[in-house]
């Protein structure tokens, strides 16, 4: 085999390993939620069966300017039956090991946005809980900002963490 | 210049018996001014409410303060054992006559003033009142500059200076805020009163009237017609809608 067939092999099997390497996520489909694997993936469990207020799609991409947009609609004029409220989300959504949306990195709202890198600073003041959870009760618990950037930090360092234990 | 001055009498008799005709013919229990009514959810509050207290302070009891910690309860305003930075929406105040030597207490809250100076100095546009006369922060605008903390005459406001926990959902509530008594506005908004007079009423002396001041068959416009009530500080012309009895 000439020098020159020799990296062609060597491409070729680079190619191999590459492609074999990205499609791993991709067979693993839904179990990729419970073992991430190599890439990390967001976990969304949705307990309550029933409709959400607008189709998955446009929730994952609109959900935040239905909510800035009824948000104002309560605060300034007072009409407290809209269409998307954070109130509405939060009841709905609150995970039932920790009846919140952010106190683990599995809850709602917490684990696509530490995923996606995004910062949510919706809970420094709504409750990330309802009304009567049991996680409301305690008030001398971590306050709610207080946990998501002590998640956030969380994620963040665990995949740093992996980044550098590379060979 | 303007067709209109000076005024063209014609044209004003004719329009006012156009409107006393139309008045007339109006069908039976159709008012042209409506009276205020318990608003649906859907709604939004409008002018044709303006929420107000009284407060007797004959009635209200030295040393009970029913009123501040069923406040503190509902908004769920947490002390971290320093009063002086601690939120404070409403208290009571100790008020002594120097010349009679009597002495009396009241609580004093947010007046929701009908010109309130918070809302004229507010750089952002946070500090709004509602159609229906509640002064309110808009927290998602609020930069926590305090100017209002400043130009509020009765020391209504607090600015919030810790992380906040255990929020009730209805009233969120967090660090770098200004905020005051909102008249428990989602408990208005429900139809229920404010929760410092619901208690006043269960464990207090009943000091405090909560209605609508635009409502003539309310409690609280019947007795402001009756019987006399002060504003405080009312050389400054704020028009409160918060009035003492006894004072």
């Amino acid at each position: 085999m000439s020098k020159r067939h020799r990296c062609g092999a060597v491409r070729i099997a680079a190619a191999a390993l590459f492609a074999a390497a990205g499609l791993i996520p991709l067979g693993a489909g839904p179990a990729a939620a419970a073992d991430p694997g190599r890439t990390p993936r967001p976990t969304i469990s949705i307990e309550k069966k029933g409709e959400c207020v607008a189709p998955v799609d446009e929730m994952r991409r609109n959900h935040m300017l239905m909510l800035q947009h009824d948000r104002d609609t309560t605060v300034h004029q007072g009409i407290r039956k809209v269409r998307a409220s954070l109130k509405g989300c939060v009841d709905c959504h609150a995970g039932s090991k920790t009846g919140s949306v952010i106190a683990s990195k599995d809850d709602f709202c917490a684990s696509c946005h530490a995923y996606a890198g995004v910062k949510l600073d919706c809970f420094g003041c709504h409750a990330a809980s309802p009304k009567n959870a049991p996680a409301l009760q305690g008030r001398d618990g971590p306050s709610n900002a207080d946990l998501l950037a002590s998640m956030l930090r969380g994620r963040g360092g665990e995949q740093a963490d992996k980044g550098t234990s590379k060979p | 210049m303007s067709d209109d001055y000076p005024p063209n009498r014609r044209r004003t008799f004719l329009t006012a018996s156009a409107g006393a005709l139309a008045g007339l013919a109006l069908a039976p229990g159709v008012r042209l001014v409506e009276l205020s009514s318990a608003r649906a959810p859907e709604e939004a509050a409008s002018a044709k409410n303006r929420w107000g207290m009284l407060v007797d302070t004959s009635k209200c009891a030295d040393g009970c303060s029913a009123c501040v910690s069923a406040c503190a309860k509902e908004n769920a305003l947490q002390s971290h054992g320093r009063p002086r930075s601690d939120a404070q929406w409403i208290r009571k105040v100790e008020l002594k006559d120097k010349q009679s030597g009597r002495t009396f207490a009241a609580p004093v809250l947010c007046q929701h003033c009908a010109q309130p100076p918070c809302v004229d100095v507010c750089p952002t546009g946070a500090s709004f009142r509602r159609a229906d006369g509640i002064v309110l922060v808009d927290r998602h605008i609020c930069i926590g500059c305090r100017y209002c903390m400043m130009a509020c005459p009765y020391k209504a406001r607090s600015f919030v200076h810790e992380e906040t926990t255990g929020q009730n959902p209805d009233v969120p509530r967090g660090k770098g805020c200004v905020e005051g008594c909102t008249f428990c506005v989602h408990r208005v908004d429900r139809g229920q009163t404010p929760a410092c007079v619901e208690a006043c009423a269960k464990d207090g002396g009943g000091a405090l009237v909560f209605g609508d001041l635009n409502d003539p068959a309310s409690a609280i416009a019947q007795r402001l017609a009756s019987q006399p009530s002060a504003a405080i500080r009312a050389d400054l012309k704020l028009g409160t809608a918060v009035r003492y009895q006894g004072i």
